[in-house]
């Protein structure tokens, strides 16, 4: 029991919780070829759609090849490659009309569709207009009723086994499906998910709830939902969760795909480790204030007027894996610890139930797996905050479980 | 002859799940129509046992695209019930990020989920990007300004669009209804609505960087707490001020030169659907208006929105006032009064006790009774009996619209200055009778002549709020003693969001939440038929549209579309009322 409260403190208090993204340079050589190999193959095949050549795009929009590379350098290291790699993924921007990619909603507030509106970096217009080539969205679309179902039916056929499918939305189960149906057959979006997921390359889960349930799973979960990892089996799937995903991680996953043919390497809970290889605490502007034990103790006071540590007003930074701290929001104009409110862990799993309340951790009487007894922050002194590890300590278990249906579910 | 019967599912560009079926004559007249939302939630479930201080954040995920707005009425009904009043910082931040949804979400309205309705994309590439320069200039000098691009922007959209429209297939353009007959732009028209839809594309994220300066992210903002907001250091950041200010006036160049000589130019095209009657301002002011083609119920309501200052709820003196307009009758004007709110359950897939209830008290449990069974594949609702997953919200036993027109209707008939000049100034230059409002039409226009009037008073805003930081008022949150204050309490969060009336009713008891409810912008207006059998605003507004093509439904769906349809919002509604009531236990969801 020692060496694992030890260990939860070192992981806590350490100064980097991300991912090793040095992988040797044999590694890189490799994958390199690999990417190389891709890319020729991929600029011998027609754009599907034939769509336009971005560089025109740029042109046109009046982007010089500079700010391009700038961008694409930006998103080399976003994805944990080397420098070397850069012209690559340049290369595969230019090539991101050769994926097309439907998008489908179930059980959903729309807010992840609304996130990807707001992408900077390559811009919407060219996201939809010229890259990829999204085929199927329904908050988008111009076609409504049978003309949007013999879209969605033309583009799945055109695109067999070759298409992105980007799922927003948790997929109700209870009631036999019947709390949302689609189309004018009144098809269940239980139905509708595994139709259209069957000849998907890919299923790329965007969004907390479309991940992990988010908030209609949130207790006492009314309607039964589940996200699409619990209901789609034997294929490869990629989980983008928080609320909303960021879009600098879906384009960066359609970039990963594009570059490599591949999914980006997962954690146990199917998460890109690009993004979701970091800890919110360790590259947290306000981290110098928690380590030197300044917080903010009520909204308003003297420490939020002095940016302190938000910890005590229910920041769950420490517990929480995701790039919000390096990407941050809206092109980079802001993010919820800059904004004063703190992190409310919206990346991880059951976070409505677990995360995001306006207290800390240590105040949730929540029975830790390390067997610890819940304290107050102050109890714990400074720095060593083995209240907060034991948030950790949960993402730990919640991975192990996930972990197990992953073995089971995947093919 | 037989009717025809049109079933539109999914509704596309719009937020949600919704289907539409409309029964067609002869004349391919509409002569009824049932409106159906799909996706049901229980959002109002999930809140009950939660520490209303968290309420906010979860409730705003009731909708993502009119983010925040959830978000604010949510904090909102739970300071009303610990009877707190804001700091002048934390009122103006909340108004900014406000009116800065405000603003978003009627460009993206009118360019991305609404235009195509008007907008032929496919007609677009047979125009003379010289004449069409002409014609930009010509609606730009109608709403007093010069157009936002000229002939080498235009025709280099074109070229564009031509280039992708010639390659074969077009993506989220694929499938339209191109060519259909009731698209009446000219093809230069057509390719300035095309322009701007992908101008459009651009500048709504400067207006989401607006809201994420103060509110950390959009969608689905961080800064509002009970009490106040969290943003103490953007507030007294000068660079911070500086870029608001900036984003507000690009955006707004864009509202004034693209966005209004826009719908001056769809407004008037389409003017003749909106003016099967001709009454004149003053005939309206009399109450002898009628409403032109999906005008519908007539009847409208505001709960009003953005406190001009610090008395508090319900006290403050708003920017939109409250108020109700019946039978599109400008000379009379009525009083909300929150306890005529009700809601209904007769044609909803809900069990309940057969007359109206209060949000306080609603009783609701889910009753699905399913679609009638398939023919060719279609099934179709059983109109007899429940047919939604919306409940239908009635006002002192009358059905309501809600939304940008009844503000600024209400805004009219209440003779507030400031709305009556902007909808008097958009009606005298576009040389439009004031009739043209009570329509599908009218309700895009008010859409429009609000995001000006929000562009403008915004600055206003921002202005305030640096130069009371500057004076050095820092306050940004109230004090309060939870423990005492949520023993046993009640309140409410009436205000606006950019599609209209929305409430949210919570009540607290030993530091829970014990019941919550929330009547939103399209419950009111996509709700079935109710125990009497009077329509929903959108089945209302279809009835006797002509549709041209009833393979092409053109015409239902930009009536639809002019509702700005959000059905998620909608549909979260229940109350599980004779169940047991907060299961939600933090120690069960968490012993893992």
């Amino acid at each position: 029991m020692a060496d694992r409260i030890e260990g939860v403190k070192k992981l806590f208090t350490s100064k980097s919780a991300r991912v090793e993204t040095n992988k040797g340079d044999a590694y890189y050589e490799k994958l390199f070829e690999k990417c190389q190999a891709r890319i020729e193959e991929l600029k011998t095949q027609q754009p599907i759609n034939n769509r336009l050549d971005i560089t025109d795009v740029l042109e046109m929009q009046g982007i010089e090849r500079r700010d391009f590379l700038k961008w694409a350098s930006a998103v080399t290291g976003m994805l944990m490659l080397p420098a070397s790699f850069t012209p690559l993924v340049a290369d595969a921007a230019l090539l991101m009309n050769r994926a097309p990619v439907i998008w489908l909603e179930l059980s959903d507030c729309a807010g992840n569709s609304e996130a990807l509106l707001r992408s900077d970096g390559p811009k919407i217009d060219e996201i939809v207009l010229d890259i990829i080539s999204l085929e199927f969205h329904e908050t988008l679309q111009a076609a409504a009723g049978h003309q949007a179902e013999k879209q969605l039916e033309d583009a799945m056929e055109t695109f067999k086994d070759k298409y992105l499918l980007f799922v927003e939305g948790a997929v109700p189960l209870g009631m036999n499906g019947q709390f949302g149906t689609i189309g004018a057959s009144g098809e269940t979006m239980h139905d509708h998910l595994l139709r259209v997921a069957k000849h998907a390359a890919a299923v790329v889960a965007v969004g907390s709830c479309a991940t992990f349930g988010g908030v209609p799973a949130a207790a006492p979960n009314p309607t039964g939902a589940v996200g699409v990892m619990d209901v789609i089996q034997g294929k490869p799937l990629i989980n983008i969760p928080a609320c909303p995903a960021n879009p600098a991680n879906m384009v960066g996953v359609i970039l990963h795909y594009i570059l490599t043919g591949q999914v980006p390497e997962l954690d146990s809970l199917l998460r890109p480790k690009f993004a979701f290889g970091y800890r919110i605490h360790d590259n947290c502007e306000r981290r110098a204030h928690f380590d030197a034990g300044e917080y903010v103790e009520e909204w308003g006071d003297e420490g939020a007027k002095n940016n302190f540590c938000l910890y005590k007003v229910g920041c769950k930074g420490p517990m929480t894996f995701n790039n919000c701290s390096i990407v941050r929001y809206n092109e980079g104009v802001n993010w919820p610890v800059g904004v004063g409110r703190g992190c409310i862990g919206c990346s991880e799993p059951d976070f409505w139930d677990k995360y995001a309340y306006e207290r800390p951790m240590a105040d949730a009487k929540i029975k830790a797996p390390t067997g610890g007894v819940e304290k107050t922050v102050d109890e714990f002194g400074l720095g060593l905050l083995t209240a907060a590890g034991i948030g950790i300590g949960i993402h730990a278990v919640a991975s192990a479980v996930a972990g197990k249906k992953e073995d089971g579910g995947e093919a | 002859m037989a009717k025809k019967h049109i079933v539109v599912d999914p509704i596309t560009r719009i937020e949600g799940h919704l289907r539409i079926e409309a029964i067609i004559d002869e004349n391919n007249t509409i002569v009824d129509a049932y409106a159906s939302s799909t996706l049901f939630r229980g959002i109002e479930t999930i809140l009950k046992g939660r520490d209303p201080r968290d309420a906010g954040l979860l409730a705003m995920r009731i909708c993502g695209v009119c983010t925040g707005t959830h978000y604010q009425r949510s904090i909102e009904a739970v300071e009303d019930a610990f009877d707190i009043t804001v700091p002048k910082n934390a009122r103006l931040v909340r108004n900014l990020i406000q009116g800065a949804l405000y603003m978003h979400d009627h460009l993206v309205h009118f360019y991305h989920l609404h235009a195509l309705d008007f907008v032929d994309v496919v007609s677009a590439l047979s125009a003379d990007p010289k004449k069409a320069a002409k014609e930009a200039e010509k609606w730009a000098a109608v709403a007093g300004t010069v157009p936002y691009e000229g002939y080498g922007d235009l025709k280099e959209v074109q070229e564009r669009v031509a280039k992708f429209v010639k390659q074969g297939r077009l993506g989220i353009f694929g499938n339209g209804y191109w060519g259909n007959k009731h698209y009446k732009l000219t093809p230069e028209q057509n390719l300035i609505g095309v322009a701007h839809y992908l101008k459009a594309l651009d500048i709504q994220r400067d207006m989401a960087k607006m809201q994420a300066i103060f509110g950390g992210k959009n969608p689905h903002p961080q800064s509002i707490v009970v009490g106040g907001v969290t943003c103490v250091q953007d507030i007294q950041n000068p660079a911070r001020i500086a870029l608001f200010k900036q984003l507000l006036q690009d955006t707004t160049k864009f509202v004034k030169q693209a966005y209004l000589p826009d719908v001056y130019m769809a407004g008037t095209m389409y003017a003749d659907e909106a003016t099967d009657s001709k009454a004149t301002f003053t005939e309206l002011m009399q109450g002898k208006g009628v409403g032109g083609t999906g005008g519908g119920l007539l009847n409208y309501m505001t709960y009003g929105d953005f406190r001009l200052d610090d008395t508090g709820f319900y006290k403050a003196k708003t920017l939109f006032p409250s108020g109700l307009v019946y039978g599109g009758d400008l000379s009379k004007v009525e009083d909300v009064d929150p306890q005529k709110i009700a809601e209904d359950v007769t044609h909803s897939w809900y069990a309940g006790t057969g007359k109206p209830e209060h949000p306080y008290d609603g009783t609701t449990i889910p009753e699905y009774t399913g679609l009638d069974k398939k023919e060719d594949g279609i099934a179709y609702l059983k109109t007899d009996e429940k047919y939604s997953w919306i409940k239908s919200p009635i006002y002192n036993d009358t059905r309501v619209e809600v939304g940008p027109l009844a503000r600024m209707v209400v805004g009219v008939a209440k003779k507030d200055e400031r709305i009556t000049k902007y909808v008097m100034n958009f009606l005298k230059r576009g040389n439009l009778p004031t009739a043209v409002l009570f329509s599908t039409v009218g309700r895009t226009a008010a859409r429009a002549i609000e995001t000006e009037l929000m562009a403008d008073v915004m600055v206003e805003w921002v202005d305030e709020l640096a130069a009371n930081a500057a004076s050095g008022d820092l306050r940004t949150w109230t004090e309060f003693d939870f423990d005492k204050v949520s023993v046993k309490t009640k309140g409410m969060g009436l205000a606006e969001a950019p599609r209209g009336a929305l409430g949210h009713w919570v009540r607290v008891e030993n530091g829970k939440i014990s019941n919550y409810q929330a009547v939103v912008p399209s419950t009111w207006n996509a709700a079935p038929r109710d125990y009497k059998g009077r329509l929903g605003a959108y089945e209302a507004a279809l009835i006797g549209t002509k549709v041209a093509d009833p393979e092409q439904p053109l015409e239902i769906i930009r009536t639809i579309h002019s509702f700005d349809p959000c059905i998620a919002c909608a549909v979260h509604v229940v109350d599980t009322k004779g169940k047991e009531l907060g299961v939600y236990k933090i120690d069960t969801g968490c012993s893992i």
